[in-house]
């Protein structure tokens, strides 16, 4: 790309093709979100995916960016992310002092979708640095190189968060959340369920309706000592286990019951659910 | 391998148990003891002779009475059912006194028959917490469990006794309450209750019969959909019946008489997924006068108990929907941005009609959705619950629910079940209703003493409002000094400089270095700098003595070092909560909200600390169980609970002010340690060496002459946690 030359000779340069998307990622609609998408990608408008984990925004992610022939550049957000860690640092090599480019960064130059997976996670300094991408300004500021990135077209800001998290620590602000478009996801409807299920599992449907049945019991512990229940990726997980031969209920045990908590009252009490059904 | 010890003599052991049990002022025989003793191994003297010295704590009749018991009954009991006659035993007179322990003690037999259920039977204690979620998993209203004489429910609480012992393993025993949780569950869930009980059985010459033939072929048409929607339990299920049925042909003899034809043709019919309660209500009249088929997990049918928990909850139930439609119209309404200007007529018309709701059936036969004016709208998790429990008790949810309450129906009274007032519980006999009970350690028994505290939260009577701002008036040079040594802790984000690794080259280092390095010398490695992030997020509980010893200046002190604490908190940012303690007895302990996590710091909150006064007694224990709980609700990397306290734990003419109550006040702080909590302790009490290490330990806990120096105290506390 003209703009990453033009950014130093001796800059480390990530060809942006990497990041492209080549095969359909499969990818059932719940709802309008592929239109509303398309509608904001129109407008150059950012994105905000809210959702319980698991529940499919990243594959959505990943179908919208394969839609759009764009090449998509995922951060997953944690409390140590600088704003040197998305925008970019110096290094030093054979004595001389090296720019390279961060995730962000790449994503503009290369007019790609940059996608920031669990913003809240993130430190709120380090969130301040996308908003100048995420209003009409469609600018990046890079200090330290003295530059002024202006975003193409094509490029497109979008981030994750699951608002079951939400607490006093961990909020989203008003002032980054009222820059985007919200779309709301969750867990699809039990008949797009199985149909995700059996798709990416090659269950028959009477084992899928089990998995189906111990979702929504681990869906009913939400509050109840579970913060989460069972997502449909770990559905997907414990389905993928049992078709392998794997013995349905240490299948789910594994995959589910474990993977949810760590209580042990509360493992044992997932356990007896899946004795119930298995 | 140790040699065996030699047994202990005659003399030894007659000079011993006199000892223990005082003879010469109680008055009980010790000869007959040491005759049984003195025959036995060293090993068994030292077990019989430990435990009772812990039965010695309890009642020193219990433990008179269990050596004479125990001699006798060595041969047939495992030494752990000894120790589980003992607790039991223990634990009886904790709950009922000294008689019916006794009688424990005394029945040996009766408990070796029992010893099975000790052994192997469950107990609700440990079943609870497990079985309460797996019933909470299920879909349907949200039930509770609790102890009862018998297995039935109310539709709302399921009910299990203390001890299931029925069948020979302790896993099939857990197994048939699993089974019985889930039977309940499936009546409430399938429609069981949804009978008149009073009419409907009206005209049979033996309602008795009848009702116990109805409740036969309602089990048979649970048992059809538990194996449909539980199969894996169903099949547990089926099990534990053979078990119990091949147990009841060894122990009786009885034959495996096949059930009369009549039961299989109404299996056959309440087997369809379309069966209801109508048709079994239907069949009973053909299996009047047949024997009944009664499966080991069948629970006892409580008509009465249902009607009266069905009437109570439906009137309330319906009342409230109508308050929780209400306000969801409201919070639509703001929520939908106004229309297009409407002429003066649309106007007139909009306002007039009532917003209208209504139950749709979802596409795909997924269930029921709530419809508002035409549109679908997502209910919040609350008025779900409630539309579930309504459609469980009445089929549907009836139209006239759907009415959103006007005016003058959201008086609470009327969908609130009735609480009991707070002050009540002290009122007349002790009850127990309400409270927080809490168990305590019994260091000499070594077991705890179970829902032993009760303890109430009670509200703190404000105290002059002015007193605050006359502490800060008197203290004013104290409090910037103490401002200035808190602010020094606050920890800014800085930029760290020259260091090995970090977030961006360190310019100027790099400039240096190279300098060197071109010089000849050794280039440093410290060439980047890195953001410090601070992030201390603290949670800081005060638990402050009110006992009576505090009278006088201890009291003021306390009060002026918390002004100070709170001034200098505030300044910090942290969060932070005080609560006072005191109570007399076991049964009245209490604790005082002067300032929650939510609380601010404001008039409300001054005046409770200015109405901080001296009450009863220090029973610590219970006080820090209950704090510690508080304390873990909050959100925080660091929790502290800092005890203020002039000395050491207390209560009326109890055992608390003995060895048993540091004992209990050390174990309370460990639970409190296990769940990650820093407990911490400023006391003014000079002999505090004697037992504060042995509680705390050693470096968490300090001795300050003068209170004072509290809020110094507080920030040392901070920095070591902090640094």
């Amino acid at each position: 790309m003209e703009n990453t030359a033009n950014a130093s000779n001796h800059a480390l340069i990530h060809d942006p093709s990497t990041y492209l998307i080549e095969k359909e990622p499969y990818y059932v609609p719940v709802n309008n979100e592929i239109t509303l998408f398309e509608a904001a990608y129109a407008n150059h408008l950012p994105l905000l995916l809210k959702g319980p984990t698991g529940c499919g925004k990243t594959r959505f992610m990943e179908y919208m960016a394969w839609r759009l022939r764009r090449p998509m550049i995922t951060v997953s957000c944690h409390d140590d992310l600088t704003t040197s860690d998305l925008v970019g640092r110096y290094l030093v090599k054979n004595g001389e002092t090296v720019w390279v480019d961060g995730p962000l960064t790449r994503a503009v130059r290369s007019g790609g979708i940059c996608y920031l997976d669990e913003i809240v996670e993130a430190r709120k300094d380090t969130m301040v640095v996308i908003h100048p991408l995420a209003d009409d300004r469609r600018i990046m500021p890079i200090e330290k190189l003295g530059q002024l990135l202006e975003a193409p077209d094509s490029f497109c800001l979008a981030i994750s968060y699951n608002p079951g998290y939400q607490s006093v620590l961990k909020e989203l602000k008003q002032s980054t959340r009222q820059r985007f478009v919200a779309i709301e996801f969750d867990y699809p409807k039990p008949s797009l369920e199985r149909e995700i299920i059996m798709h990416e599992t090659g269950l028959d449907p009477a084992v899928t309706d089990k998995l189906l049945k111990l979702a929504e019991m681990t869906r009913n512990l939400k509050d109840n000592g579970l913060e989460e229940g069972a997502s449909t990726r770990l559905l997907v997980h414990a389905g993928k286990l049992i078709s392998k031969g794997v013995e349905p209920r240490a299948a789910c045990q594994g995959a589910i019951a474990l993977a949810l908590t760590d209580d042990s009252d509360m493992i044992a009490a997932i356990n007896e659910l899946i004795g119930a059904l298995f | 391998m140790k040699a065996t010890e030699q047994p202990y003599a005659y003399a030894t052991l007659l000079e011993r148990l006199e000892e223990l049990y005082e003879v010469e002022f109680t008055w009980l025989k010790v000869e007959q003891l040491v005759q049984g003793l003195v025959n036995l191994d060293r090993n068994t003297q030292d077990f019989i002779l430990g435990w009772a010295e812990r039965l010695l704590t309890t009642n020193v009749y219990i433990s008179h009475e269990f050596i004479i018991r125990v001699v006798e009954a060595l041969d047939r009991l495992e030494r752990r059912v000894i120790e589980a006659w003992a607790v039991h035993a223990a634990d009886t007179f904790d709950q009922q006194g000294l008689r019916p322990a006794l009688a424990v003690i005394q029945q040996v037999d009766s408990f070796l028959e029992s010893a099975h259920a000790h052994a192997e039977g469950v107990a609700f204690d440990e079943i609870e917490s497990i079985l309460s979620t797996f019933v909470c998993g299920l879909s349907g209203r949200r039930l509770k469990l609790a102890q009862g004489e018998s297995v039935y429910t109310d539709s709302e609480t399921l009910y299990l006794p203390n001890i299931t012992a029925k069948l020979v393993k302790s896993k099939d025993n857990f197994l048939l309450c699993k089974a019985q949780v889930a039977f309940m569950w499936a009546q409430t869930r399938f429609g069981s209750f949804r009978v008149d009980f009073a009419t409907a059985f009206a005209d049979y010459p033996d309602q008795e019969q009848a009702l116990a033939a109805f409740h036969a072929l309602d089990t048979l048409r649970l048992e059809a959909y538990m194996e449909r929607e539980l199969p894996g339990l169903w099949r547990d299920m089926q099990r534990i019946e053979r078990l119990r049925l091949d147990e009841m042909r060894e122990e009786e003899g009885v034959c495996n008489t096949p059930l009369h034809g009549m039961w299989e043709m109404c299996r056959g019919v309440l087997h369809t997924p379309s069966s209801t309660i109508e048709d079994v209500l239907a069949l009973v009249p053909q299996v009047l006068g047949l024997p009944i088929p009664q499966p080991v997990y069948q629970t006892r049918l409580n008509p009465e108990a249902v009607t009266a928990c069905m009437l109570a909850r439906m009137e309330r139930e319906k009342i409230l929907l109508r308050v929780k439609l209400a306000e969801l119209v409201k919070e639509h309404k703001e929520e939908t941005p106004p229309d297009l200007p409407l002429s003066g007529e649309e106007e007139e018309k909009k306002e007039v009609a009532p917003p209208e709701f209504e139950m749709r059936e979802v596409q795909e036969g997924q269930g029921m959705e709530l419809v508002l004016d035409d549109k679908p709208i997502a209910p919040p998790e609350d008025v779900k619950q409630l539309l579930t429990s309504i459609m469980l008790d009445w089929g549907d949810v009836p139209p006239e629910f759907l009415v959103p309450a006007g005016d003058g129906e959201y008086d609470p009274s009327l969908y609130q079940k009735e609480e009991k007032d707070i002050e009540d519980v002290w009122k007349g006999i002790y009850h127990e209703e309400g409270a927080f009970l809490y168990r305590e350690w019994d260091f000499a028994r070594q077991h705890y003493r179970k829902n032993w505290c009760v303890l109430r939260e009670l509200e703190l009577p404000p105290g002059d409002p002015a007193y605050v701002d006359k502490v800060l008036d008197k203290y004013q040079g104290m409090i910037k000094h103490l401002r200035r040594t808190f602010e020094a802790m606050r920890d800014e984000n800085r930029l760290l400089k020259r260091q090995s690794q970090g977030d961006d080259v360190d310019i100027d280092a790099l400039v240096e270095a190279l300098a060197d390095s071109r010089d000849g010398s050794e280039m440093s490695d410290k060439l980047f700098q890195h953001m410090h992030r601070a992030d201390r997020s603290m949670a800081v509980m005060f638990m402050v003595d009110m006992s009576g010893s505090t009278k006088g200046w201890i009291n003021d002190a306390e009060r002026e070092a918390l002004v100070m604490l709170c001034e200098v908190l505030e300044k910090l940012g942290d969060s932070y909560a005080i609560y006072g303690f005191s109570g007399i007895g076991r049964k009245r302990c209490e604790i005082y909200r002067i300032k929650a996590f939510d609380d601010l710091y404001n008039s409300a909150t001054k005046a409770r600390i200015a109405g901080i006064i001296p009450k009863d007694y220090t029973r610590l224990g219970v006080a820090i169980r209950h704090l510690t709980e508080k304390l873990n609700t909050v959100e925080a990397k660091t929790r502290l609970l800092i005890t203020l306290s002039d000395g050491k734990p207390e209560d009326y003419f109890d055992i608390y002010n003995t060895q048993y109550g540091i004992e209990d006040t050390r174990q309370a702080l460990f639970e409190a340690r296990r769940t990650g909590i820093h407990p911490f302790c400023i006391t003014i009490d000079q002999r505090g060496k004697d037992y504060l290490p042995h509680m705390y330990g050693h470096a968490n806990w300090v001795e300050i002459d003068d209170v004072k120096k509290l809020p110094l105290k507080v920030a040392d506390i901070y920095r070591r946690l902090t640094s």
